[in-house]
Parts: C-alpha cells; sequence; structure tokens
C-alpha cells in the first residue's frame, strides 16, 4: 500500500457575456448639489464584487475620487434593465454601461466647470482628486462639488448621464452554425499536484500552479478573490460534488451539507497564481469577467494528475475513492506514469 | 499566492490610471462582516405568510386527482394553490429571447415529469402548518415508465417527457433536433491522419451550493402594486417571467434585490416570485417562498449533466488535423437554459485550438429528472474537462510533454475559428509558458519562442476550401427561424403524442375577468374556496406571444 504523486496540465478558454448577445445592461450615473455621484443599476452583487467594480469604473470615468461615487442597484423603480449578473457579463457588459453614462455625465460637469472658469470645456481636465483644472495651468481650478454646485443652482444643468451596453443578438446557422459568439475571451492553465493513496483510493491535492488572464485586473483583491474560490470550486467538482452519485441512476441524491460532499479548509492546496492582462479591446478598461472560467482548468488538471500517479483514467465525474480503487484493481495495482516528472527541469523542483 | 506579470501585454495596457487597478475596498464591507447587509430574507413583514409546495414523490406520472379537502381545513392554512390558480401556468425561461417553447407549469395538473415536481402550493400562517397541511394532500397518481439516461430518452418508443417535445429532444431553429457545427471534412481528415484517439465523457450533476437558498418575499404595495424582495441574478428577468406567468402588466411589480447570498446561476430559473406574489395576490398579505436546503439539492436546478463523446485525428507531430464531438445534455424534464446552454458550448469547440477539421452534434435531451440549468461555467466546464482530458490522451499516443501539445495546436491571433470567425485577443500560449516556468517543466524551444500575438492568420485564417454538410436529424411542421421559436404548428411525432396537457380554450381576453389581484383587495377567509377559474388558455403552440408585455419589460422600456 502506497501513497503516489502525479502532475496533471490543463489549459482553456473562456468566453465573456451571454454568447450570443442579445443581454443589453443600461447604468443612470447623476451628482447630487455637492458633486457626489449615485451610479443606479439593475445589477446583482452576488458577493462578486458588482457595486465595487462599477463604482472604481464610474469614479475612473468621472475623474472623482472613488468616495465620491456610490452604486445603488437592483430596486426595479430606481434602476434601469440589466439582463443579469450570470454568464461573466457583469463587469464587461454593465461596465461599459457605466463608462457611457459616465461620460455623458463628466461632459455637463466640464461644461459647468468651463462656464465658471470662463474656458473652453474642451481644455479641462480632472487630477482624480476631486478638482477640475486648465490642462497646464494648474492654478485655473475649480472643485468638482463647485462646479456641480454651479451647474445646478447658477446655470440650471442636470449632472447626469445615460448609458447602456448591447452587443446585438447574433444568428445560428443551423447547418454549420456559424455565429458570432462572442467579443472576448479570458485564458487560463493550470498544473496541479495530487497524491493517490491506492489502499483507500482517496486523493489529496498538494498544490496547484496557474497562469490566468482575465483582460485588465479592474480591481487586483476581488480578481484574486475569484481565481481562489474558482480553483477550490474547480477542485471540489473533480473530486467530491454532485446531486446524483449514480448517475444516470437517481439513488443516493445528498439534501445536505453531511451528504453533498465538499473540501474543508484541511483539504485546501496552496494556490500560486500567476495573473496576465491582456485588455480586451470592446472591455471596459480592458477588463473581461474572471468569475467563471476561473474553475475550469482544475478539473481535467485533476483527473490528468489521478493518471499520471496511479495509471487510471477516469472520465466519468467526480472521481470519487470508489471509481480509483475499482481501476486500480481492474489494473491488478497502481501503474504510476509520471510523464510530468520526466519532464522537470532539473534542480528546479 | 498571487503575483501580476505586468511584463506581458504591456504594451496594450495603460497601467496609470488613478482608480482602475486599485486594490480598493468593496462598497458593501461594512455591512457585511456587521452582518447588516439585507438580504431578501430580512424583509420578513408582520402577518407574513410562508408557501411550501406538495412535489412529486414519482419520477414520472399522471395525476387523476387532487384531493385537499383535508389540507385546506388544516390549522393557520390561508389558501392552497393548484395550476388552475395561476393566470398563464406555462413558460419557458428564455421566451425573452424567443428561444424555445413554452413547456414548464409553476404547478404542474395533468403530469409530473421528475420527482419532486410541484403540484399544489400551501399558503399557511407558518412554515410549520404548511409543511403539516402539505402532508395532508391526497394526490392520485399514475405512474408511468420513465426515462434517466439521455441515451436511452432518445431511442424510439422511450417514454415521452415532455410532450412539448415529443422525441424527448429540443429542436434547433425549427430544422434539426440538435445543434450542429460543421467545419471542413472530418472523415476525410481521419482517413490522412496518424493517429486516432477516442473518448467519451461524463460529467454528473452538481449543485450551485449557495449558502443563501433561493427565495421570494412578496407583499402587496400601496396602489395596487406588489412589491418582491428576491434573491435572483436576473431582477429584470425574474419580474419580466412573474409578469408574464400572472398577466400582469410590469408596473405593477416593484422587486428588489441586488445583495444575494451566493448564486454560481442557481439563482436565475424565477420559480419563487410569481408563487410568492400570486400568494400575496389571493391572500392580501405578505407571503414567503423559498427553499430549504434539500429542495435547494434535489429540486433546485443543479448545472445538467453532459456526456461527449471526442474523436481526434492527429499526425505523428502532434498536429490535431480533425477533432469531432457528439454531446448529449441531460436538460431533465424541461429546457430552463440547456438548450442555449448547447448553442454557448458549440460555439466554444473545439477549445482554444485551431484544428481545420471539426464537427459537432449536440442534443438537448429530457429526460425524467429535475431540470438543469446555469452554474458557474455554463455551456462549457463540462466540455472543458473532456477536451484537456482528451488532450492528455492524445499527448499521451504522440509521445509529446502535454504543455507542448497545447501550445502546438494554441489558437493565435488573427487564426480563423470553427465558428467561422476571427481570433483576437488571445493569451493562452503566454499562459501555458507561464505556468511550464513556474512549475519547471521543460518545454520544447519552439514552445517557448511561441506568441499568442505571432504566426496566427495568413493560410490559418482561412475558411475550409470545403465543408460537408448533412440533413441528419431533420425535423418537420416548426416554422424554421434562427432560434426555433414558438408559435410554430405542432410537430409531426413519430411517436404519438399523448393528449396535450392544456385544452384549447378561449382566448386570453378573458382571464382578465378575473385577475386574482382584484380579488386580493379583500383578503378572503381563511378558509374560502379558490375561485373557479375559466377553463385555461391555449395550448402552447397557439398561444400568441406575450412578447410585447415581456420585451417591455426584459428590454428595460418600462410601461406607464
Amino acid at each position: 500500500m502506497a501513497l503516489h504523486r502525479g502532475r496533471g496540465f490543463a489549459s482553456i478558454n473562456y468566453p465573456i457575456g451571454m454568447n450570443l448577445g442579445g443581454d443589453p445592461s443600461q447604468a443612470l450615473v447623476h451628482s447630487n448639489p455637492d458633486g457626489k455621484f449615485t451610479v443606479a443599476l439593475s445589477s446583482i452583487d452576488l458577493g462578486q464584487g458588482m457595486k465595487s467594480v462599477t463604482r472604481q469604473i464610474a469614479a475612473e470615468t468621472l475623474g472623482i475620487p472613488v468616495a465620491d461615487v456610490y452604486v445603488d442597484t437592483a430596486d426595479s423603480d430606481t434602476g434601469p434593465h440589466c439582463m443579469g449578473s450570470f454568464a461573466s457579463r457583469g463587469t464587461h457588459r454593465v461596465g461599459n454601461a457605466v463608462i457611457q453614462a459616465a461620460q455623458e455625465a463628466r461632459a455637463v460637469m466640464l461644461e459647468a466647470a468651463a462656464e465658471e472658469l470662463e474656458v473652453d470645456a474642451s481644455d479641462l481636465v480632472t487630477d482624480g482628486r476631486g478638482n477640475i483644472h486648465v490642462k497646464g495651468a494648474p492654478s485655473r481650478t475649480i472643485t468638482t462639488m463647485a462646479a456641480c454646485q454651479a451647474a445646478q443652482f447658477k446655470q440650471g444643468k442636470t449632472v447626469s448621464g445615460r448609458g447602456i451596453f448591447l452587443i446585438p443578438l447574433s444568428e445560428v446557422d443551423p447547418d454549420t452554425g456559424e455565429m458570432t459568439p462572442v467579443s472576448c475571451f479570458a485564458h487560463a492553465a493550470l498544473i496541479v499536484e495530487i497524491e493517490v493513496d491506492d489502499e483507500t483510493g482517496e486523493v489529496a491535492v498538494l498544490d496547484m500552479q496557474s497562469a490566468y488572464e482575465v483582460g485588465r485586473a479592474l480591481n487586483p483583491k476581488l480578481v484574486e478573490q475569484q481565481l481562489i474560490g474558482g480553483a477550490w470550486m474547480g477542485m471540489s467538482h473533480a473530486l467530491w460534488e454532485t446531486t446524483e452519485p449514480y448517475y444516470p441512476d437517481r439513488s443516493h441524491g445528498p439534501v445536505d451539507f453531511n451528504h453533498y460532499l465538499m473540501p474543508g479548509p484541511g483539504d485546501l492546496a496552496p494556490h500560486h497564481i500567476s495573473v496576465l492582462e491582456r485588455p480586451a479591446p470592446d472591455g471596459p478598461f480592458g477588463g473581461k469577467g474572471p468569475g467563471e472560467m476561473c474553475a475550469n482548468p482544475v478539473l481535467p488538471a485533476v483527473a490528468n494528475a489521478v493518471y499520471d500517479a496511479v495509471g487510471v483514467r477516469i472520465d466519468d465525474l467526480p472521481i470519487t475513492p470508489e471509481k480509483i480503487l475499482r481501476g486500480i484493481r481492474a489494473m491488478g495495482g497502481a501503474k504510476p506514469r509520471l510523464r510530468l516528472a520526466k519532464m522537470q527541469v532539473t534542480g528546479v523542483r | 499566492m498571487i503575483e501580476f506579470r505586468k511584463e506581458f501585454f504591456a504594451d496594450e495596457r495603460d497601467d496609470n490610471l488613478n482608480e482602475i487597478g486599485k486594490p480598493t475596498r468593496r462598497q458593501d464591507i461594512l455591512g457585511h462582516v456587521t452582518g447588516r447587509s439585507p438580504y431578501f430574507d430580512d424583509h420578513l413583514f408582520e402577518g407574513l405568510l410562508h408557501i411550501r409546495c406538495v412535489r412529486s414523490p414519482h419520477h414520472h406520472a399522471r395525476i387523476r386527482r387532487i384531493d385537499t379537502s383535508v389540507a385546506d381545513k388544516m390549522p393557520g392554512v390561508m389558501r392552497v394553490l393548484t395550476g388552475k390558480d395561476v393566470p398563464l401556468n406555462l413558460n419557458t425561461l428564455l421566451s425573452l429571447l424567443d428561444f424555445g417553447l413554452d413547456d414548464e407549469p409553476l404547478l404542474s395538473e395533468t403530469k409530473v415529469a421528475y420527482k419532486g415536481e410541484p403540484v399544489v402550493a400551501i399558503i399557511a400562517e407558518t412554515e410549520a402548518q404548511a409543511r403539516a397541511a402539505v402532508a395532508k394532500v391526497k394526490v392520485d397518481w399514475e405512474v408511468l415508465p420513465h426515462v434517466l439516461d439521455v441515451e436511452d430518452a432518445i431511442k424510439p418508443g422511450a417514454p415521452v417527457v415532455c410532450d412539448v417535445y415529443p422525441t424527448n429532444k429540443f429542436i434547433y431553429h425549427g430544422k434539426f433536433d440538435h445543434q450542429k457545427l460543421r467545419f471542413g471534412d472530418v472523415e476525410e481528415a481521419f482517413a490522412k491522419a496518424d493517429h486516432t484517439v477516442e473518448g467519451r465523457y461524463q460529467m454528473s450533476p452538481i449543485e450551485q451550493a449557495p449558502m443563501e437558498t433561493c427565495g421570494a418575499i412578496a407583499a402587496p404595495e400601496i396602489n395596487d402594486r406588489f412589491v418582491c424582495y428576491t434573491s435572483t441574478q436576473g431582477l429584470f428577468f425574474s419580474l419580466g417571467t412573474a409578469a408574464k406567468l400572472l398577466t400582469m402588466p410590469s408596473s405593477r411589480l416593484h422587486f428588489i434585490g441586488g445583495t444575494v447570498g451566493g448564486g454560481f446561476g442557481g439563482k436565475v430559473d424565477s420559480m419563487h416570485e410569481p408563487l410568492a406574489i400570486l400568494g400575496a395576490m389571493l391572500t392580501g398579505r405578505p407571503c414567503k417562498y423559498a427553499w430549504d436546503r434539500e429542495e435547494e439539492m434535489q429540486v433546485g436546478a443543479p448545472r445538467g449533466a453532459e456526456r461527449w463523446y471526442i474523436k481526434d485525428g492527429v499526425m505523428g507531430d502532434g498536429r490535431i488535423i480533425a477533432r469531432k464531438f457528439t454531446g448529449y445534455f441531460d436538460s431533465g424534464a424541461y429546457t430552463r437554459l440547456s438548450s442555449y446552454a448547447i448553442i454557448k458550448g458549440v460555439g466554444h469547440l473545439p477549445g482554444p485550438y485551431t484544428i481545420p477539421n471539426v464537427y459537432a452534434d449536440v442534443y438537448c435531451v429530457y429526460t425524467n429528472r429535475t431540470p438543469a440549468t446555469a452554474m458557474r461555467g455554463f455551456g462549457i466546464t463540462g466540455v472543458d474537462f473532456s477536451i484537456e482530458v482528451h488532450m492528455d490522451k492524445v499527448a499521451e499516443t504522440v509521445g509529446m510533454n502535454p504543455v507542448d501539445l497545447r501550445i502546438l495546436n494554441s489558437y493565435r491571433d488573427g487564426d480563423m475559428k470553427a465558428h467561422r470567425r476571427l481570433a483576437k485577443n488571445c493569451a493562452l500560449i503566454e499562459c501555458c509558458q507561464v505556468v511550464a516556468e513556474k512549475a519547471g517543466i521543460d518545454i520544447s524551444p519552439a514552445s517557448r519562442a511561441a506568441a499568442s500575438m505571432r504566426d496566427g492568420g495568413g493560410e490559418r485564417a482561412n475558411l475550409p476550401t470545403r465543408t460537408a454538410t448533412d440533413q441528419n436529424g431533420a425535423v418537420s411542421g416548426y416554422r424554421p427561424s434562427n432560434y426555433g421559436r414558438k408559435g410554430a404548428k405542432p410537430p409531426s411525432p413519430t411517436a404519438p403524442v399523448p393528449q396535450p396537457a392544456y385544452a384549447a380554450a378561449p382566448g386570453q381576453g378573458q382571464r382578465a375577468a378575473v385577475l386574482p389581484h382584484q380579488a386580493a383587495q379583500v383578503p378572503p377567509a381563511p378558509h374560502a374556496p379558490a375561485p373557479v377559474p375559466p377553463p385555461v388558455a391555449a395550448t402552447a403552440m397557439d398561444t400568441p406571444r406575450h412578447g410585447a408585455l415581456r420585451f417591455s419589460s426584459l428590454s428595460g422600456f418600462r410601461r406607464r
């Protein structure tokens, strides 16, 4: 009886947004008299940080501090239409709508500032700290608050903007499948190292080395939480989870977390993540959407690692100890392959 | 644990922005860490009623009779609902995209097609009273033969799971019983290949497992409107679905959500909002409908199972020259989102690789199990598992480093993809290189020198000189359209069509006279029998589109 180590590799890409388009999202941006801005949306914050990333996008576009922006979302009486938070579409679609709305509001704010400073609006810049000044002449300045106050109380202007982002619905050719599925893709590659116990069939995930390309990381902390959580989910899908353990038979369906198996804190492996950022040409500041794809490379990488470790190919998920043991027995014992170990650069590990 | 490799694609970014790229703290963190962020279930109105459903114990059964006479008189029971109380008791989630036929009732009236399908909803003062009354509803079931395996379900003579699709297959574009992808000629290429590699892969159903189970609380609002607090992932998606099923203008609905305790795709099905609002309409009181954990796991739609067969034609040097897929998505008893997941999956094939000949037949199959829906990785996770395990087998077959095999076959900027659009903004090669470097895997000089921006396009941008097409799986009787839309005539089935679930009857106009909201102004006495609605509207096939109404809310143009 022995523990066998093995490594597995996988690489994937992932389409961003509802794949055939036709999924609009809108945003409304307005300033209160003090130059604090509200972004009204109907998008959903599932914990992924929808409110936070749209807040940063609005602040960047308006040219004001993030503290001066509040995102109010998902009241159908006040928020404009959004298709919803799914399909990795939130950052990409809603972010673009927020940029459009914020640009329109910014233009009014700059017009108001221009009138106060008696200059041309096209000569004005924002410093991101709450000031507007003439390009090259920082002393000719007005605060964003004063500009918004002047707009409302002196000039009678609404500092507000509307935005929508829509990729038109693609057709699908029934005969060839020709279609325009998505506008950008995220990417990932991952190597996982595992250990298989050939007596119990249990798998321990020891280490994960990954590279994720997510477009521009709009908020690196939010990206990190997605990638860590997503990889955990991928490992859980590979080795633990299902609502029908003997699919297609429906018996033994779990009804609580005692029987619906997932890895606990003690099962987690160190995960060494590298983030690459190739901006999406049509993404908000180049952002894509890391939310879904982060789980995907882990499933096949684990399956490939099990084969590497004991020579058993499990092509049916999840890879349970029962399936591994049956496979080992069918072969008359574990047959380690260790293909990646043979390709190791000497001295690196 | 995490590093940002800014040296890659640096010339494509401006890294000096004020707010973008900063690790700014979340706007809602204070509420979350102090436990004060309001979720749907925090809106516990005074006098809140609770809804629980009577569910099918069988995989497949006809409903002969439902006897609620004992349940009606149980303590605390305010109202007992059956399908007859639902103004428009048939829907398909993607009717907002005009995709597919209405196939699923909110409360089933004539038959059930999966274990756990709801047939009666009890509204009671407490959840315990609702549960007690559920146990006292007697349903006379006629158990029918069932089918659980996707390949069994599409054999001739298999039990018909969903009457709307009598061959147990979704109809694509009104034309075929599956979605096709045809690019070049795989059979010709297999004949030229040095090796062929075949595999079969199976992904079983997976629960989204959010900490907060799905649910909604609805209450009568002033001025003849209803407020609905919901855990939905798509606010207007759910609002539009509720407006359709309740035949109510969207302007009378006020949906509030936005802070959700995890979704992962499991909170788009919009099952709770219509029933909670219907409860509020019929009782005049706030109503909560939410799943317990058991329902979340076994009745709530999971990520569906997928079965994939893959065959590759490979040259001795590792170049993949042909890849053929046959896929079966297990949709369960109704369509929900599986049909769309397949189109997404097909647009994704053959994975992030440039392969000159690609073929796929992918079927959306109905079986007698819990309907499947979206989950993180929708339409992609299952096939990516299959592709990447298959790639490992191909690497072994040709004796190649699995990282080198990926980089050799990787798509690059300017390559033609199988769905006939050019690749751009690629970065697979760089991800592979970084991982190999970190893990100390010795990749070939060619792999080290490769780049997504180089060596793509040119001949690789060309469409195949010839593509083999076919009419396999052609259907007749459906109106051809882009998505294979409703309003089409019923198919001419090979198997006998069971009696339509919804008898033909007078038009929709009559429904307005008994819209339940009018009754809701005065709460009915607790044990008052439900008003008898007129016969239910026309069949799914003949029902005129409610698109104008639904689109009005779903596309954001509010109705006044």
